[in-house]
């Protein structure tokens, strides 16, 4: 939508997505409660482009990840992609559905199996719904290990043997295996270096120049969704709070909390550095078993009003594209 | 780069079997080779034998009464003056294929019951319950009301020695699974949470498959463990049930049976104590290093190492 390339059809389409996990308690294991790790959440992303999904840490950015995979069987609310709903598609039925749908983890050591070589981790996939000859699938495998920069001569060997960049290159390619239309990118860079980290996004941009990938991409590192993201979602506390593109997201950011993460970014210069002015908020997040009544940053928010605590605010487009959940905003 | 152009023009090559990978590492386990030596000598030994030892186990010879080692009689003969020999190739034969079928057995119905606890929630109460009740189950007792019970009809439907061992095999096979069932359960709770498996459901990989592809590779070692102290564990048992009188018939030789036999005059000769207990400790020992050695070469991170 902002950029040429990037087409106006929604692949992707998040309404009201709720996921709420039971606390039982006490000698008859009764439900006194529950998780909400992601409250009521929507979005929509467009073919082709690349979501950032930002938060702090347990702010259910990978529970959202995950619930619109149906890797969990959700509480509430409807998920569409591709033009089909999946919200509450029983899991047997949902198999036809999983090489539309792909995920790249976020620890490629824990995200592998151990006693299985590459060339089967990348063939699982291809087990499950592709039915190969022998010959084609290795074809098919060793083609992958290309796309992604992996020596062919490495399709033999187990995940122990692999440095973390390499062992999260074979996660990328298990996640292409298929031919995804849509890939749920669950902090694919946060386990590794730097340097590698580098490495894997410019990987994960060419993968998706070269197949029309979309993605969801989700991470706690600003710089890198700033790098890779056409539009950028902002978590807290299981809301998306503000939603824009990335321009407008990082240079007029409207929510009080995105102001505040977006302060937090370390400035590299020294002496711009003395100069920053950083919002500090105070206090600790609530707890999403018993988030705080109105909006759900009233506990920390320097701009609070009296309003924020009784009326909890409704998402709002105040400019074309740019989505703020904040009473500051509200014009009605 | 160098590399690049010899990889790209260098057919790659056939994936080697990864089986040979295995028993190259297995190689390696000095003690593994050892035992696996032994227990292919033992096993030989006790099917083979007798087609060159050809005394009859149950034949017996008067004038030979606890004779000591000759060269009619290498281990010496018994108070009845039967070959010890013989009795003892014979009772392996037993003893072996009861220990390994009654391992197999528990070790299958552990594993089942374990994974099925393990993985699927729903289950996990009523099965692990059901566990706890077996192993609650006062054993002597309850092996006494079985053998009584089930000894006769399967004497008649498949004649006195199968009957008996199809008996012999089930009763172990059922009272010793639990120690399994309860470690895999264990195991497949902490693995069921990997990242790897969530992967595999991502990609729409069925439960059932899940579990063969991913759950029960990586429990392999504890069920190693529990498979090779199984096969002690089913040895001695059924001797304890043969000197109990609920097993084999007091004439047909089996290494606990001999073992017991023998217990009266250990004073005397205690070479007849010595012998089949050095073959049950043996068998054991080796049973416990191919067991340890197969544990490492199964798992790719020791393996090359």
């Amino acid at each position: 939508m902002l950029d040429d390339t990037k087409s106006n059809k929604v692949l992707v389409e998040v309404r009201d997505l709720k996921m709420h996990f039971p606390i039982h308690a006490g000698v008859l294991r009764k439900r006194v409660g529950e998780v909400k790790a992601v409250d009521g959440i929507s979005f929509d992303i467009y073919e082709g482009e690349t979501l950032g999904l930002v938060g702090e840490s347990g702010c259910g950015k990978s529970t959202a990840g995950r619930a619109i995979l149906r890797l969990y069987d959700i509480t509430e609310g409807t998920i569409r992609i591709d033009g089909v709903e999946i919200g509450h598609t029983p899991q047997p039925d949902l198999r036809k559905m999983r090489p539309t749908m792909q995920m790249v983890f976020q620890d490629p050591q824990a995200s592998l199996n151990p006693r299985m070589s590459v060339a089967a981790i990348i063939g699982e996939p291809l087990d499950e719904h592709a039915r190969l000859s022998k010959a084609e699938k290795r074809e098919k495998v060793l083609s992958l290990m290309d796309a992604v920069g992996l020596n062919r001569d490495f399709a033999n060997r187990y995940p122990h043997e692999f440095s973390g960049g390499q062992r999260q290159r074979i996660g990328i390619a298990r996640a292409l295996a298929l031919n995804p239309k849509f890939i749920v990118c669950d902090e694919p860079i946060a386990a590794l270096d730097v340097s590698i980290q580098a490495q894997v996004v410019n990987l994960l941009e060419d993968l998706q120049e070269e197949f029309g990938l979309t993605y969801l991409f989700i991470s706690h590192d600003l710089s890198m969704v700033r790098h890779i993201a056409d539009r950028v979602a902002v978590m807290y506390l299981g809301r998306v709070v503000e939603l824009a593109s990335r321009e407008t997201l990082f240079a007029d950011p409207k929510h009080p909390y995105t102001q505040a993460l977006l302060s937090a970014v370390p400035e590299p210069d020294p002496w711009l550095e003395e100069k920053v002015e950083r919002i500090l908020l105070q206090g600790d997040v609530p707890s999403p078993s018993n988030p705080p009544k109105g909006c759900n940053f009233c506990t920390r928010c320097p701009q609070v009003m009296d309003i924020c605590r009784e009326i909890d605010p409704l998402g709002q487009e105040i400019a074309p594209g740019h989505q703020v959940t904040c009473h500051l905003y509200q014009t009605t | 780069m160098s590399d690049a152009t010899v990889t790209t023009t260098v057919k790659p090559k056939a994936p080697r079997n990864q089986w040979w990978d295995v028993w190259d590492q297995f190689k390696t386990h000095k003690g593994a080779m050892a035992g696996l030596i032994f227990f292919v000598f033992i096993v030989l030994a006790v099917y083979l034998g007798p087609f060159l030892w050809k005394i009859d186990p149950t034949y017996i010879d008067f004038r030979a009464r606890n004779q000591g080692p000759s060269l009619a009689h290498p281990f010496g003969a018994d108070q009845l003056g039967r070959d010890i020999l013989a009795r003892m190739l014979a009772g392996g034969q037993v003893s072996i294929s009861v220990g390994l079928t009654a391992m197999i057995l528990s070790l299958v119905l552990g594993t089942f019951v374990g994974v099925l606890a393990g993985y699927w929630k729903r289950l996990d109460g009523m099965l692990m319950r059901l566990t706890d009740l077996f192993l609650a189950l006062p054993l002597l007792p309850l092996l006494m009301v079985i053998i009584m019970l089930f000894r006769d009809p399967l004497r008649k439907m498949f004649g006195l020695e199968a009957g008996i061992f199809i008996l012999i095999v089930f009763v172990i096979g059922i009272t010793s699974w639990m120690q399994t069932a309860r470690i895999v359960r264990g195991d497949v709770l902490a693995l069921k949470e990997r990242e790897y498996v969530l992967a595999a459901r991502s990609i729409g990989t069925p439960s059932r498959r899940v579990v063969l592809r991913h759950i029960l590779p990586n429990i392999m070692s504890p069920i190693m463990v529990s498979a090779t102290l199984g096969i002690a564990n089913a040895i001695i048992t059924e001797s304890a049930l043969s000197f109990l009188g609920l097993g084999f018939p007091p004439d047909y030789p089996t290494w606990g049976r001999l073992l017991f036999d023998a217990k009266d005059m250990i004073q005397q000769y205690p070479e007849r104590v010595i012998w089949p207990g050095l073959a049950i400790s043996l068998t054991v020992l080796a049973v416990n290093y191919i067991g340890d050695g197969l544990r490492d070469a199964l798992d790719p991170r020791i393996r090359g190492r």
